[in-house]
This record gives structure tokens, C-alpha cells and sequence, in this order.
């Protein structure tokens, strides 16, 4: 069960720190190596050869790849501690399908956000905070999106927390206003040493995102 | 498993629908299936499916679940007693997973672009993506059946179901467009595949005759050109 485990992973992506909170939850002790996607290592292009992206989990040799399988990999492998899946069948699809929603639409508006401008921005900025509203309902009054134990949802929602202040800055709006009690619980998750740890500091991830605007020639 | 009130809201024409049809036909599960008009949704399906108001969604007892393949995994996950569909083996699942998630992602897109691609040279250029994409899926059907019939081994598993899902309209886009999408020579393992999946007991009665849906195809083939050319 144990065995070797290596995380191919870059800092600021949200979808490889879904993967390091997975691995913290677990306590599972595992070799992180941060990659240039700039410049691909031959480890990543052999390990994901098809999509060439990080993060890619190595389990004793084999990798898994794609962040939402990686955290059920984990969480299915090292299912002693800390189950981040519901056990109900109706719960579990629940968390699959908000989890889902989260890759099809935050992660895709969230970055119009801070890649556009003008009308596309406005545009984007709405359509980010329709889908933070439609997670706070979900969300409802419980503690955390798994109920009162933090879990699958959760880990696939928070590392984007870590985006919020750089949405922020760029699209010049302010994400508590809207969606006060999905920040309150995003405040919640990060009291979590787990995730504490995880999460890229905002700064990096904006000083990131202002590098990546001046190298695709966006003011 | 209290009750067993289950509807399948869909379409069959849809291979998405298909789905958790071959799913259930698997565990022996009954279910009505709901059929929705093509270009006009019902009330159920707008609140069932508030989010993305698309098929197929499963009902069961009342309860909605959407998304096809998260469909398959709640029909396995809840009528455990019958065969297994997920692999067992956590790191097979991952694979299965992963495999299912490129087709939706990757794969499936890439056909859709056949269709919309208007003139010869366009076609070319679009089944490109699509073939390469079977070479790569003929590498994963070697490692996954393991020298058996199908992904899921001796028996139909989660992986068969999300590719095989698409034969009918792969065998459609052969034939309107005339053009071979399943080569014999080129992915022998894929090929003896699909006719040993259309045949299985599970599919056989969901999976429309290729006539009856190259004639549904053209309903929607034009529709899909409309949106590429708008």
C-alpha cells in the first residue's frame, strides 16, 4: 500500500494542490517535484504522455493522472484515514457532479478573468460569481461541502481560493461581497493544516499570473 | 436500494443516454425510460438537470443524477450485487477513468468535428485527430483487456461503455461520409471489440440500427453544420 510516491506537480496550479491536500489528509510521505511547463521534463512526457500536463501522480512506478482520479486513487488506496468520499451513493455522485461543474466552469472563467479584458472580462467575472452562487447553495449551511467532515468537494474547491486575490486584483471586484459564505468557508478549509500547506501563497500566484500576461502579450 | 422507482429521461439516438441503459441492463435493473422531443425540453428535464438541461439523467426514487458517466458509477455504486461495472482494483479504475474522461474531453469532440466539416479536404483534416485517437484507445484496449474480449475483461465494464457507447455513430459517420473510422489492419483489437460489444446482451436492444440512425443523423448532422458556420 505504501510504497514509493512522487508528485510531478507546478506550485501555482490549483489542480496540483487538490493533489498535495489528498496527500497531507492521507499523511502519506511522497517526493515533490515542481515542474517547468515551459520546458517539459522527460519524466512528465513519459508519464503523461497524452496530455503532457501536470499533476501526475507515480505510485511505485505506475502513474495516474488527472487531478479529480488522482484524489479518488488516493482516497480509494489509502482508505483507512481520513475518507474524503461520501459513502453514500447519492452523496458521492453529488460531490462527482459539483466537482465536475468546478473543471467545466470555474477554472474556465476564472482565467477569462485574468487573461481578458473590456466586455470578455465583464462577461467572465459574471459568469464566475452565477457559478460560486450555484456552489454556495450547494455548500447550504453545512461546514464543509462533504457535511461535517471536509472531503472530496472541498478538496476539489478550495486550491482555487488561493486564485481569489489575483481574479480580484485583475478583474477589479471583490469576491467576499458576492459570495460571503463560500468565503467563509474557504477560511474554514485553510484553518485545516492540510490544506494550509497546500495552498500556493496568493502573492506567488499573482506575481505568476502578471508573468504569464506579459509573456502572452496581455496588458 | 429501497424502492425501485427508476427513469432514464434521454434520447436514442444519444450515445451519451446510451449509457447508464447498457448500465442497468447490466445489474438487470427495469426502468422507464423517458423519452425527450428532439429541440424541445420537458419540464421534468429542466428540473431535473437545472444546471446543464441536458440528457440523460437518471431518477431514481425521485432523486435526480446527472452526468453520464457519473450516472454509471451511482448505478454500480448502488446495485452492487449484480456485476461489477468499475474495475476492482483501484489503479484499473483510475486507468478506466482516465481513458472515459479523454474520450468525453478529447476524443468525442474530434468526431463531432467530422461532421461539421464542410468538403473533402475539411474531412481529411478532421479524421485525423479522430484515427489517431483510436490508435491510442487500441494501446489502452490492449493493456486493460489483458488478451480478453473487453476493457472490463471477460465481461463489459465501465470503459467499454464510455467508448462503445459511440460505434453506432461512428459506424453512421462511415457510412455518410465514406470513410473508415475502425480499421481492421490499423486497430485489429478495437475492431473485433465493437462487433463482440454490439452483440452483448446489454447493448444489443440500446444500440440503434445503424439505418435508422444515419436517417436521425441527418436531422442533427445539419443542425451541428448551422452551429459550426453561425
Amino acid at each position: 500500500m505504501a510504497g514509493e510516491v512522487v508528485l510531478l506537480d507546478a506550485y501555482v496550479s490549483m489542480f496540483g494542490m487538490r493533489v498535495r491536500i489528498a496527500l497531507a489528509e492521507k499523511g502519506i510521505q511522497y517526493e515533490y517535484k515542481e515542474q517547468d511547463l515551459s520546458n517539459k521534463s522527460s519524466l512528465l512526457l513519459q508519464m503523461n504522455p497524452i496530455h503532457k500536463k501536470i499533476p501526475v501522480l507515480i505510485h511505485n512506478g505506475k502513474s495516474v493522472c488527472e487531478s479529480l482520479i488522482i484524489v479518488q486513487y488516493i482516497d480509494e488506496v489509502w482508505k483507512d484515514k481520513s475518507p474524503l468520499m461520501p459513502t453514500d451513493p447519492y452523496k458521492r455522485a453529488q460531490a462527482r457532479f459539483w466537482a465536475d461543474f468546478i473543471d467545466k466552469k470555474i477554472y474556465d472563467s476564472g482565467r477569462r478573468i485574468w487573461t481578458t479584458k473590456g466586455e470578455e472580462q465583464e462577461a467572465a467575472k459574471k459568469e464566475f460569481i452565477d457559478c460560486l452562487k450555484l456552489l454556495e447553495g450547494e455548500l447550504g449551511e453545512k461546514p464543509y461541502f462533504g457535511g461535517e467532515s471536509f472531503g472530496f468537494l472541498d478538496v476539489a474547491l478550495i486550491p482555487f481560493y488561493s486564485w481569489f486575490p489575483t481574479y480580484e486584483k485583475c478583474g477589479n471586484f471583490n469576491i467576499e461581497a458576492k459570495c460571503p459564505k463560500l468565503v467563509a468557508w474557504a477560511k474554514r478549509c485553510v484553518q485545516k493544516e492540510s490544506v494550509a500547506k497546500s495552498l500556493a501563497e496568493s502573492d506567488k500566484v499573482y506575481d505568476f499570473a502578471l508573468q504569464m500576461k506579459q509573456r502572452l502579450g496581455i496588458a | 436500494m429501497a424502492g425501485n422507482d427508476v427513469k432514464v429521461l434521454g434520447a436514442w439516438p444519444s450515445p451519451y443516454v446510451m449509457r447508464p441503459r447498457i448500465a442497468l441492463n447490466i445489474k438487470s435493473v427495469a426502468y422507464d425510460f423517458l423519452e425527450e422531443q428532439f429541440g424541445a425540453k420537458s419540464e421534468l428535464l429542466l428540473k431535473s438537470n437545472p444546471v446543464y438541461k441536458k440528457i440523460p439523467v437518471l431518477i431514481h426514487d425521485g432523486k435526480p443524477i446527472c452526468e453520464s458517466l457519473i450516472i454509471v458509477q451511482y448505478i454500480d455504486e448502488v446495485w452492487n450485487s449484480g456485476p461489477s461495472i468499475l474495475p476492482s482494483d483501484p489503479y484499473d479504475r483510475a486507468i478506466a477513468r482516465f481513458w472515459a474522461t479523454y474520450i468525453d474531453d478529447k476524443w468525442f469532440p474530434a468526431m463531432r468535428g467530422i461532421a461539421a466539416a464542410q468538403g473533402e479536404d475539411a474531412q481529411k483534416a478532421a479524421m485525423e485527430p479522430v484515427v489517431e485517437g483510436l490508435v491510442l484507445l487500441e494501446g489502452a484496449f490492449k493493456n486493460c483487456s489483458k488478451g480478453k474480449k473487453f476493457f472490463g475483461g471477460d465481461k463489459i465494464g465501465y470503459l467499454d461503455i464510455a467508448l462503445g457507447c459511440f460505434l453506432g455513430w461512428m459506424r453512421v459517420t462511415e457510412k455518410l461520409n465514406n470513410v473508415k473510422l475502425l480499421d481492421e489492419a490499423k486497430t485489429p483489437g478495437l475492431y473485433k471489440w465493437a462487433e463482440d460489444f454490439c452483440a452483448d446482451s446489454s447493448v444489443k436492444d440500446v444500440m440503434p440500427s445503424t439505418d435508422k440512425l444515419a436517417e436521425a443523423a441527418k436531422v442533427i448532422l445539419a443542425k451541428i453544420r448551422a452551429q459550426a458556420s453561425s
